[in-house]
């Protein structure tokens, strides 16, 4: 993947200029934190950069766009439709294959939810459906991942474990953080929005709390 | 509460309603109406379930047409409804479903002759265009956030079975259950065109007095709707309908010469089709519209401006009935089978009865529709104010229907009303058939005296009517912000 060079980023709201215009750069490799407070931003940025990678990137909207009545394994399988002819997408909807189930249950058990790979994902908590999305977005298994408070449902240890998981499985990220701690403690450099302006722009290391505690 | 748009509007149209009772034709002309109707309802009470083998044959047929019709409706109408967002396509639906199942029938019958495939086509088509409309609102409704995060190259029928269908399924599903009640009803109706449906055991039954026959037809058929959800299964469906269509019964054959000559003869009109020239065309036109159209247009407005008001009349007061806010359960209990009475009898059967009795005027046909329509919408707002939660200490009775419930449920109420106008037209026009002078009259007519030219001229003229109607009342409830689920 090349490494993005975002630049002119701006977002209005009825009229009134709510985000930039702001450039951002991030290179191959990077994991890319963006913090602030709530109503900063920060979801726009993450949307805005989404269009214009395009879809050649992972993405998990905090909003997750499940399908409801699908069950887990159906909504994780959406991330490669595209890898298969439609008779097989068919197929697998009504009656799936063993490789498939197999794929996505060792992702599921990574995630640790094995056991609800054929519930339908309206039945689940938010912290579990939270990782359904998480999941079809790491076997959608693209380059790049665009994540906005990905695990904001999700108690402490399994948020760190989860957040392991994702900048390992993924080179390069840009991801909406509201939790400052994993925010160092994952990410190799932190963005910090400000009113709509990029107000920090630092490598992690050469960070500490009280530097992105002024942000609020 | 004047300055309210939701009260002006009802004042106008209740206004237009009483200006048009000043023209409109209400009379009771048997000698005996009433004596007529206690010994109809002597007949519901003493139903003769035996008198002969034709009534079971009726019930199965209504059932097949009914199924096959409203599969091969939906079939259709969930292709069209993929092309919906195309303005041809929505200008097709629009107008096949503004003609209604019996005009549908009345055209097939001249060329198909009482082949199963006329009662068929009567319900499927109509069928189509709504259930075209229906689905592409609930496709559209749909999540839009999954399909954008599928990968990019993931074919169309892919994303569209994953992303768009799951969604939609479950109201889809809803739909077309709910459709096929409708199609029950639009089967048994398309009897008094001749096809072997319960409405052709009803006139057969009527027209020789036997009331205990009639009333047993009626009751069979509330059985039949009452206890759809016991028989009409998920897992039994592939079943019906593969069986249906071998239920259909035999029919006439087909002479495809007629088919030939209806479209390529009879439907010209006829100046055209002896080469008579411009000038008499205009002629004929102008004959048609003035002793045929303009008069059929006038009464069938005033009959659906009466009508719909006597609805909204009707409905308010009817759905106390099943609210669970007055009265105990008993009430409750009589309330909710006397409006599932009037909504699953159709209006035309509805009319007809009381045109047998009351002589031929438009009051039975107002009655008729306002008793099924406003069964209907006082059915649903009735429900929809159980759902509403009162505080402890609000007022009882009158005061809390009118000041607690009324205002909460008015605008829905509307919506609802305003949903069923175009319906009440259609089938306003189609009461013609029965002897009212609507539109459905002079199509009748003219197809009696073999007059195929005039009679598509006018069904065509009721179709646009129709259409005319349904964007004057989407725009009004656009307007005043009202929003419904569709019904039949």
């Amino acid at each position: 993947m090349p490494d993005l060079d975002l630049s002119g980023l701006t977002a209005s709201y009825g009229g009134k200029r709510v985000l930039g215009p702001l450039a951002l750069k991030v290179s191959t490799g990077e994991h890319v934190a963006l913090v602030g407070k709530s109503g900063a931003g920060k979801s726009t940025l993450v949307r805005l950069i989404h269009e214009q990678v395009g879809r050649e990137s992972s993405l998990i909207p905090q909003e997750l766009g499940l399908v409801n009545v699908l069950s887990v394994f159906h909504n994780v399988f959406m991330g490669q439709l595209d890898k298969h002819p439609t008779w097989y997408n068919t197929l697998t909807l009504i009656r799936p294959f063993a490789t498939d189930k197999r794929v996505v249950r060792d992702l599921l058990h990574e995630l640790g939810m094995t056991e609800k790979l054929w519930a339908p994902t309206a039945s689940l908590s938010g912290g579990q459906r939270q990782r359904v999305a998480i999941a079809r977005a790491m076997y959608r298994n693209a380059d790049l991942l665009l994540a906005d408070e990905p695990v904001s449902a999700l108690d402490g240890p399994l948020a760190h474990i989860i957040m392991r998981l994702l900048t390992k499985r993924f080179a390069t990220s840009v991801i909406a953080l509201h939790d400052v701690d994993l925010a160092l403690a994952y990410c190799t450099r932190i963005v910090g929005i400000q009113d709509g302006q990029i107000a920090l722009n630092e490598a992690t290391e050469r960070l500490a709390v009280s530097d992105i505690m002024s942000l609020y | 509460m004047l300055t309210s748009p939701t009260v002006r509007a009802s004042l106008i149209f209740l206004a237009i309603a009483l200006v048009g009772l000043c023209f409109a034709d209400i009379a009771i002309t048997t000698s005996n109406p009433w004596g007529d109707l206690g010994n109809f309802f002597l007949g519901v009470i003493t139903p003769n379930f035996f008198s002969s083998e034709g009534l079971m044959t009726a019930l199965l047929r209504t059932v097949a047409f009914g199924f096959v019709g409203v599969a091969l409706g939906s079939v259709s109408g969930f292709i069209l409804a993929l092309g919906y967002r195309f303005l041809p396509v929505r200008m097709f639906c629009a107008f096949i479903r503004a003609i209604h199942e019996l005009f549908w029938a009345l055209i097939f019958l001249q060329f198909f002759g009482f082949h199963p495939l006329t009662g068929v086509l009567a319900i499927a088509i109509p069928y189509a265009g709504i259930f075209a409309k229906v689905y592409s609102e609930i496709l559209d409704e749909a999540d839009p956030i999954p399909a954008r995060l599928l990968p990019p190259g993931t074919g169309t029928i892919s994303a569209f079975i994953y992303a768009h269908i799951p969604d939609s399924w479950v109201q889809i599903r809803t739909y077309t259950a709910y459709r096929l009640e409708c199609g029950l009803r639009s089967s048994a109706i398309l009897g008094f065109v001749g096809l072997p449906t319960l409405g052709f055991y009803l006139e057969t039954s009527f027209s020789q007095g036997l009331y205990s026959d009639a009333g047993a037809m009626l009751i069979l058929f509330y059985v039949l709707i009452a206890t759809m959800p016991l028989w009409v299964r998920p897992k039994l469906l592939p079943i019906y309908v593969v069986g249906a269509p071998f239920f259909l019964g035999e029919g006439l054959p087909i002479v495809w010469g007629n088919v030939a000559r209806f479209f390529t003869q009879d439907i010209i009109p006829k100046p055209i089709r002896n080469g008579d020239g411009l000038a008499s065309l205009a002629t004929w036109f102008n004959d048609m519209l003035i002793n045929e159209a303009l008069p059929g247009i006038w009464n069938s407005i005033v009959l659906t401006q009466i009508a719909l008001v006597a609805t909204g009349i009707l409905a308010l007061l009817a759905f106390p009935l099943i609210s669970n806010h007055f009265g105990g359960p008993l009430r409750r209990t009589s309330g909710h089978i006397l409006l599932v009475i009037v909504r699953s009898t159709p209006e035309y059967i509805l009319a007809y009865i009381l045109l047998q009795l009351w002589g031929p005027s438009m009051l039975p046909a107002v009655v008729a529709l306002a008793l099924h329509n406003g069964g209907i919408i006082g059915h649903l707002i009735g429900r929809q104010s159980n759902s509403i939660r009162l505080r402890q200490d609000a007022s009882t009775g009158f005061n809390r229907y009118a000041w607690e419930l009324v205002p909460r449920v008015y605008r829905s109420f509307l919506a609802f009303l305003f949903y069923r106008w175009e319906i009440i037209m259609r089938e306003t026009a189609i009461l013609g058939i029965l002897g009212i002078y609507t539109l459905g009259f002079y199509v009748d007519s003219a197809i009696q005296n073999i007059q195929f030219d005039r009679a598509m001229m006018l069904i065509l003229i009721t179709a646009l009517l129709n259409i005319g109607v349904d964007t004057l009342g989407r725009h009004i409830r656009q307007k005043l912000a009202l929003q419904t689920m569709p019904t039949c």
